[in-house]
């Protein structure tokens, strides 16, 4: 059976002044499938995922060329809003990143600023987003505490939360639990696991067991290079580039 | 070994004690002084009449209601254009050398002597828009002369708030400009309001620049119009203290102001403090 392309990488060159992040990446990310990004520190790897949500545009100097594509249609196109492309991919960041708001405004910001406009439309939706993120539980009393009150691990899932409200149809994920402790870096993993089933996802991360345990690709860069990319499977038993095989064995990296 | 560091320990901590304790001395001192010299004439009929028997006498209400009319005026004039001047700066204007010298002006013009932008003052509103002395010339010449410190304090408030936190509301969707006003100005105003505060202040005490643009040492009743010309606390003081033949009496009468002024000047940035809190802790629970 073919999967669904949901988003596509076509000849992606991408430049910070003079230098040359990403050569040539050529990379298929498939719906409801969890694709992980791995590699060294500055491979390119968090570059290359902020360029699918037309985040790396806030840069200065920098330049890109090729085609992103997002359901068959180019997203770098002028015609495109940015905007609208942010609408349609969300993105949950390294450090945990909530507003300096109430728990409830974190997640209504996005839909106020969407259009939303019914007060009951949007408690429903802000409820339905905690419980997605697998926070209900423990914020549904205090909804109108200040967010910064929240545990590291509580602000990523708030975070999550947040992205899920305005529904996208992509989450990007860029090193998720670099900064939390074990226990909530499995909440977030089961919580990835679960958003599966409805969302295509793309995890950009240093821990290779955890590409391991939660995706279903991988695409393995150095130094602005795709050098593999397959199923996570196929990958981590038998990779086919040296390159590839050194790092996942921790020879490198 | 260990006595060495201890001692020089306490040597640095201590020097560090008599530094903050010789400054809060002179503070305090100011304030006692000017306190007890003044308050000794401060009563109703100071607080609520105008000068009698050539400044001898009486009060100096006009005054006070005149520092208040061109700090008002000043700050209406300067927040808002500041506020805007800093976001472009801060937020939307490219990267460049334009850019950079239009910052180092900017600070430039915060240490230019207050008597140029006073015969600024004079030449432009005062002549060229043919405003005459009066309200609008003095404010307008007393914000020019705080937009560099409320651009300053904005800017760096602005540069404060974490880049994270305007890539968290783009990508939910926002726009720079919904950013910009529902996530980068409310977490920035404590900041913000901050050098505000300093620059009323200072607005409320400077003398050089509404010599020539707005203060006049005697003016029956209070001013009707922005466009008359207005008795002013700190120019009270200066004319009392330099002018008319009964310099006891008139020097009691300048301590009076000097200690209004101080007290207005507190009132401002306290009220200004409790709106900070609050927003403060709103933001951090």
């Amino acid at each position: 059976m073919d999967k669904i392309v949901k988003m596509r990488a076509k000849e992606v060159n991408f430049y910070y002044g003079q230098h040359h992040a990403l050569k040539n990446i050529n990379l298929k990310i498939y719906a409801n499938e969890v694709t992980a990004v791995i590699g060294p520190s500055g491979c390119g790897k968090s570059t290359f995922v902020r360029l699918l949500n037309r985040m790396n545009e806030l840069v200065v100097h920098s330049r890109l060329e090729g085609e992103i594509l997002l359901d068959g249609k180019n997203i770098l196109e002028l015609d495109i809003d940015p905007v609208e492309v942010r609408k349609r991919v969300g993105m949950v960041f390294q450090k945990p990143n909530p507003f300096p708001k109430s728990i409830f405004e974190n997640i209504s910001y996005g839909l106020e600023i969407n259009g939303f406009k019914d007060r009951r439309q949007i408690e429903d939706r802000v409820v339905e987003s905690l419980k997605k993120a697998a926070l209900w539980d423990e914020v549904k009393d205090r909804l109108h505490d200040s967010a910064l009150r929240l545990s590291g691990g509580q602000q990523q899932r708030l975070c999550i939360a947040r992205c899920l409200a305005i529904a996208p149809e992509v989450i990007l994920f860029d090193e998720p639990c670099a900064s939390l402790d074990p226990i909530s870096t499995k909440k977030i993993e089961d919580l990835i696991l679960e958003l599966e089933k409805d969302y295509t996802i793309v995890i950009v991360t240093h821990n290779m067991q955890q590409a391991a345990r939660i995706s279903d690709y991988t695409g393995f860069f150095l130094m602005g290079d795709l050098i593999e990319f397959d199923k996570t499977e196929q990958m981590f038993t038998a990779p086919k580039d040296k390159r590839t095989e050194d790092y996942i064995t921790g020879r490198f990296g | 070994m260990k006595k060495k560091r201890d001692l020089e320990q306490f040597l640095g901590f201590g020097i560090l004690f008599l530094c903050v304790g010789a400054t809060l001395f002179f503070l305090a001192a100011i304030l006692f002084f000017v306190a007890v010299k003044g308050i000794s004439v401060i009563n109703w009929e100071f607080l609520t009449q105008g000068p009698r028997n050539g400044m001898t006498a009486g009060g100096v209400a006009p005054a006070i209601v005149g520092t208040l009319y061109l700090t008002l005026g000043a700050i209406l004039f300067a927040f808002p254009l500041g506020l805007a001047c800093a976001i472009y700066l801060c937020e939307y204007s490219p990267k460049g050398w334009v850019i950079n010298l239009i910052r180092i002006s900017i600070n430039n013009l915060a240490g230019v002597p207050s008597v140029v932008f006073g015969l600024f003052g004079l030449a432009v509103f005062v002549k060229y828009f043919g405003f005459g002395v009066s309200i609008l010339s003095g404010s307008l010449t007393l914000g020019i002369l705080s937009l560099p410190v409320i651009i300053s304090a904005t800017q760096e408030a602005l540069l404060s708030v974490p880049q994270s936190l305007r890539e968290a509301s783009l990508a939910v969707g926002a726009t720079k400009w919904q950013t910009i006003h529902r996530i980068v100005l409310p977490t920035a105003m404590p900041g913000i309001l901050t050098g505000v505060i300093l620059s009323i202040g200072r607005i409320a005490g400077e003398t050089a620049p509404i010599l020539f643009t707005a203060a006049t040492f005697y003016k029956k009743g209070y001013p009707n119009s922005i466009f008359s010309e207005v008795m002013v606390l700190p120019y009270h003081i200066y004319a009392l203290m330099t002018e008319g033949a009964h310099p006891e009496k008139q020097t009691a009468i300048a301590y009076g102001c000097s200690f209004i002024l101080l007290c207005m000047v507190l009132l401002v940035s306290l009220a200004a403090i409790v709106i900070r809190q609050k927003q403060r802790s709103l933001a951090h629970g």
